[in-house]
């Protein structure tokens, strides 16, 4: 039996029969990552940063680009896109110029391995969820090297508290994902949405979501996607009122937009991934994993819908929590995460293995 | 040079027997005469509303640390300095409207003429402390010889005074003997001169003129007069 | 005057300045030097601050103002009265009819003339206005320094009512410019009681939804509870004033313990508020039920405006006679006085100019000494200053 040489995502309607050199089918994929980044972070952008974030704030937000100003992170984009590119007299050009494309293809791996669909993934990975955990901490480098390589004293402090930050938060986050594993048995992103499909609480009582027996865990892992993203509360690396911006005060122009675009295809990506590791992904509650439902041709369209759904209820909570709460200092931020974060998720890792011998 | 008040040790009295006294000022005015005794060369009590204290510029430090620790005057309001020459610019003024509104000056600048609790030089440096717990307060003043613009430093007792002394310095001139770090704080770097004082010019007005006054607002009550609501 | 600088020279300076903000090639082994310069977002409006820091903590800050200087001080001395009132506006400007009442009582105690009962009441009332729309500010500014940029967009909304109310009669949000020797330079308008009682009820509302979102939230508690500790005795020194000071446990009020004649405190009902702690929380605590009491006695005095005169017989080319005065009153900010020195003229002949935010920064080397940067942020959010009034 031949594979297609789109892998997986070869049984898609469009791709079935066609046959290119696996070379071209890869470029192929490529490229819809690329398209896929800059467009989840403009609907989050658009969404969230602009109309929820102004309504919660109590005024309108952009109203002039397009109709209502849903077009304004376009013309944001292209106005970024045609400026001039500044690079500091005192930086380390090479550094400088390369840390926002490192932040930006950690984020572009994330997407790799995000299911829309039980077919619908560029790359269907056995180690599905350490991939993605492994790629997310790439973005650490990425934003060292844009503190240190600006030259400016602000920038190192924000590089310096960000990294602490981000890799005391990668902790949490590994060991909330490690109670979903085992439940799920494997870490194929698809096997564990299959797995909450037909999940039974307790052996008996069918309940498709990992969201309740993991529930603590839901909330780790929100709290450290928000650390990972340095969104308020956490985001003492970029605080605008003491650091400036911290390591992005020195880029302007589409490096800038990199980082910014970077941030907002992150937050989607983390979304994607609690939703698909809690919400139950793709898949529609009460419906088996072997329904046929999931192999019919409409699920191509259907799939992707219901975990967009997914995406932005839980896109809202953590921009909700963004615009809401004041930052934590830095040293507190390290508190919560190995005093209060890391001891709960080992007790609840510890509970979910007994339980899941147990029942 | 005239001062404009009595001879030190007697508080302000009416010619008239019944004029107001203002017993707490006075018995506060008498405090200080038992602790500084002849260094104290002028005062001045108004009634019901402030008592203002001369004395001389090798006393001021002391009175600082009098007033703080032995009356509970321990808040401290402000410390900056008076230059009593009357400005040589007039009032930097003349254009044609405010000559036809407020009249021409005269062309004899008045005589040199201190102010409340007397002084008979140029520059004084006045200060005033406030008591948190009586809710009385009471201004110094010291005069300082023109050759000398120096005096001791109230910043070890008070240490709000290290910024307005720093001010004093950079606007009047005056050193102060014992600051820690006499430096510019408004005024840059390499500033030449010293901004307050009367002879300094106001820039401004060099450089461009007064255009005088353009619109002359008429004095609400001239106007009829609207009851309210 | 002095040759004028050459380019070499101010190029030379220029980079010596900007040296401070970036990485030194050199291993600086005491620490690094941080320059929050003029521009930055925690500093409202131009103040530098420079900053010695071993790795988060700070060794030694000194705060640099000047910036924004303008020489008050000597531009009073060319100006007549009315003149001087018009500038006086702008040294806080955001309680800008604060800044206009202790120069006008300064004034008016030198000439002896006392505004009639109306005018004095309205002067209150639009003092406490004045206050409102300073400290609603400071509660959302408070909110913007520590990442809660929620509710400095509730404090912008909300400030707009006091401000229409203040634009109604006086004609002007930001610089009213409304207080005349001898009473007020217009009467008001009709239908604005009724409209500031309202307001006085959003305002109310503000007040609530601030504690909920800010005050009563578990980070915001964190990151002031237990910063910046000012012990009594060296906020006395020091000279801290206005809630600053009552924020140590001093329980000191200009409005109630020495209000000068020509404003209505004693009229009404109110309470000062102390807190013994002395950390920045307590600074913000006692500054948000200022806002409080202050709404209610706008609401107290608009029930009882007595009718009558608004301006006292004053005569139409002011001349105060010679004499020195000073006058200080509890301004949003803290307390703020003029020490006025006449001699007869047109204009005055010397204004000391006694600000509250000068006093109340200068405390802040002593303060910053080994706190974190984070700290220094927020100390300076709950410190409160208006670079006008650091600078006159």
């Amino acid at each position: 039996m031949s594979v297609s040489p789109f892998g997986v995502l070869g049984s898609a309607p469009v791709l079935a029969g066609l046959d290119p050199p696996y070379w071209a089918a890869t470029l192929i994929k490529v490229g819809v990552v690329a398209v896929l980044v800059p467009t989840t972070a403009l609907i989050l952008g658009i969404v969230f940063l602009f109309k929820v974030m102004s309504w919660m704030q109590s005024r309108l937000g952009p109203q002039e680009a397009g109709p209502k100003g849903l077009l304004q992170l376009l013309a944001d984009g292209a106005k970024f896109i045609q400026k001039q590119d500044i690079i500091p007299d005192a930086a380390d050009r090479f550094v400088f110029k390369v840390a926002p494309m490192v932040v930006l293809i950690s984020t572009f791996l994330l997407y790799v391995i995000i299911p829309a669909g039980p077919s619908v993934v560029v790359e269907s990975l056995d180690t599905g969820v350490f991939f993605a955990l492994a790629m997310s901490s790439v973005s650490v480098i990425g934003i060292l090297m844009a503190g240190w390589g600006s030259a400016n004293k602000f920038a190192l402090m924000s590089g310096i508290r960000a990294a602490g930050q981000l890799i005391a938060y990668e902790l949490p986050m590994v060991l909330a994902v490690v109670g979903v594993v085992i439940q799920a048995g494997t870490m194929n992103l698809n096997g564990i949405i299959a797995a909450q499909a037909d999940f039974k609480l307790f052996g008996v009582v069918p309940f498709p979501l990992f969201l309740l027996t993991q529930f603590p865990m839901f909330l780790v892992f929100l709290a450290a996607a928000q650390a990972e993203l340095t969104q308020p509360p956490f985001d003492m690396p970029v605080a605008e009122s003491e650091l400036v911006g911290g390591y992005q005060v020195e880029y302007s122009g589409f490096r800038f937009l990199f980082f910014f675009m970077g941030e907002f295809a992150t937050a989607f990506a983390f979304a994607a991934l609690a939703s698909v590791l809690f919400l139950g992904g793709w898949s529609l509650p009460f419906v088996a994993s072997n329904s046929d439902l999931y192999t019919s041709t409409a699920f191509w369209l259907i799939g992707p819908a219901v975990l967009f759904t997914k995406i932005m209820l839980v896109s809202f909570l953590i921009f909700w929590f963004r615009f809401t709460y004041p930052r934590f200092r830095e040293d507190q931020l390290q508190k919560v995460c190995w005093k209060y974060l890391i001891p709960t998720c080992l007790v609840w890792v510890s509970f979910t293995a007994i339980a899941k011998v147990v029942w | 040079m005239s001062s404009v008040d009595a001879p030190p040790d007697s508080p302000a009295e009416a010619a008239e027997p019944e004029a107001p006294r203002d017993a707490v000022r006075e018995a506060l005015l008498g405090r200080l005469t038992e602790e500084l005794g002849s260094e104290i060369v002028g005062s001045h009590i108004r009634v019901g509303d402030d008592l203002w204290v001369r004395v001389t510029r090798d006393a001021w430090p002391s009175v600082a640390d009098i007033v703080s620790r032995k009356m509970k005057f321990r808040f401290f309001d402000f410390l900056s300095g008076l230059d009593w020459l009357p400005s040589p610019f007039g009032r930097d003024m003349d254009s044609q409207e405010d000559i036809t509104v407020h009249g021409t000056l005269p062309k004899e600048l008045p005589p040199m003429a201190s102010g409340y609790a007397g002084g008979d030089t140029r520059f004084q440096v006045f200060a005033r402390v406030y008591s948190l717990t009586d809710h009385i307060g009471i201004t110094f003043k010291a005069d300082l010889p023109d050759d000398d613009l120096s005096v001791g430093t109230w910043s070890t007792v008070y240490a709000g005074a290290n910024w307005h002394e720093r001010e004093c310095w950079e606007m009047y001139g005056f050193s102060f003997n014992g600051h820690p770090h006499l430096k510019h704080l408004y005024l840059p770097g390499g500033f030449e001169g010293n901004p307050l004082r009367k002879d300094f010019p106001l820039l401004a007005r060099r450089v461009k003129p007064w255009p005088g006054i353009i619109d002359v607002e008429p004095m609400p009550g001239v106007a009829d007069e609207e009851g309210g609501e | 005057m002095a040759a004028p600088v050459s380019e070499r020279d101010q190029l030379a300076y220029i980079s010596n300045q900007a040296a401070d903000a970036r990485v030194n090639l050199e291993f600086e082994s005491e620490g690094m030097t941080l320059n929050m310069g003029p521009q930055h977002p925690a500093t409202h409006g131009t103040l530098r601050i420079l900053a010695k820091l071993d790795g988060e903590r700070v060794i030694s800050c000194e705060p640099m103002p000047g910036y924004m200087h303008r020489g008050y001080e000597k531009l009073c001395e060319v100006r007549t009265y009315p003149q001087v009132t018009t500038l006086v506006n702008r040294i806080d400007w955001l309680g800008s009819f604060a800044n206009e009442v202790p120069w006008i009582l300064a004034a008016e105690k030198l000439m002896g003339i006392e505004a009639p009962p109306r005018a004095q009441h309205i002067r209150t009332i639009l003092f406490e206005l004045s206050r409102i729309g300073n400290i609603a500010l400071f509660l959302g500014d408070l909110g913007i320094q520590l990442g809660g940029i929620t509710v400095g967009f509730y404090a912008f909304r909300d400030r707009e009512h006091v401000l229409n109310q203040v634009e109604a009669v006086t004609g002007g949000r930001f610089h009213p410019n409304f207080d005349r020797i001898g009473g007020l330079k217009d009467d008001l308008p009709k239908g604005w009681i009724a409209e500031t009682k309202a307001a006085m009820v959003k305002v109310q509302k503000f007040c609530d939804q601030v504690e909920d979102l800010l005050i009563g939230n578990e980070i915001f508690q964190a990151r002031t509870r237990g910063i910046g500790i000012i012990p009594p005795h060296v906020a006395e020194s020091y000279g801290l004033s206005g809630a600053n000071a009552r924020g140590s446990g001093i329980d000191w009020d200009l409005r109630r313990d020495n209000c000068p004649p020509g404003l209505v405190y004693d009229k009404c009902d109110w309470t000062v508020w102390t807190h013994p702690d002395g950390d920045s929380f307590s600074r913000s605590w006692i500054r948000l039920q200022e806002t409080r009491e202050a709404a209610k006695i706008v609401d107290q005095l608009l029930d009882t405006i007595p009718s009558g005169a608004i301006m006292a017989k004053v005569p139409r080319i002011i001349k105060v006679p010679e004499g020195e005065a000073y006058v200080a009153t509890e301004n949003p900010l803290g307390e703020m006085g003029y020490y006025l020195v006449s001699k007869g003229d047109l204009n005055p002949f010397r204004v000391k100019i006694r600000s509250a935010s000068f006093n109340n920064i200068s405390i802040v080397p002593w303060l910053c000494k080994g706190v974190y940067v984070p700290d220094v942020i927020s100390i300076l959010a709950s410190l409160y200053f208006i670079l006008g009034d650091i600078d006159r």
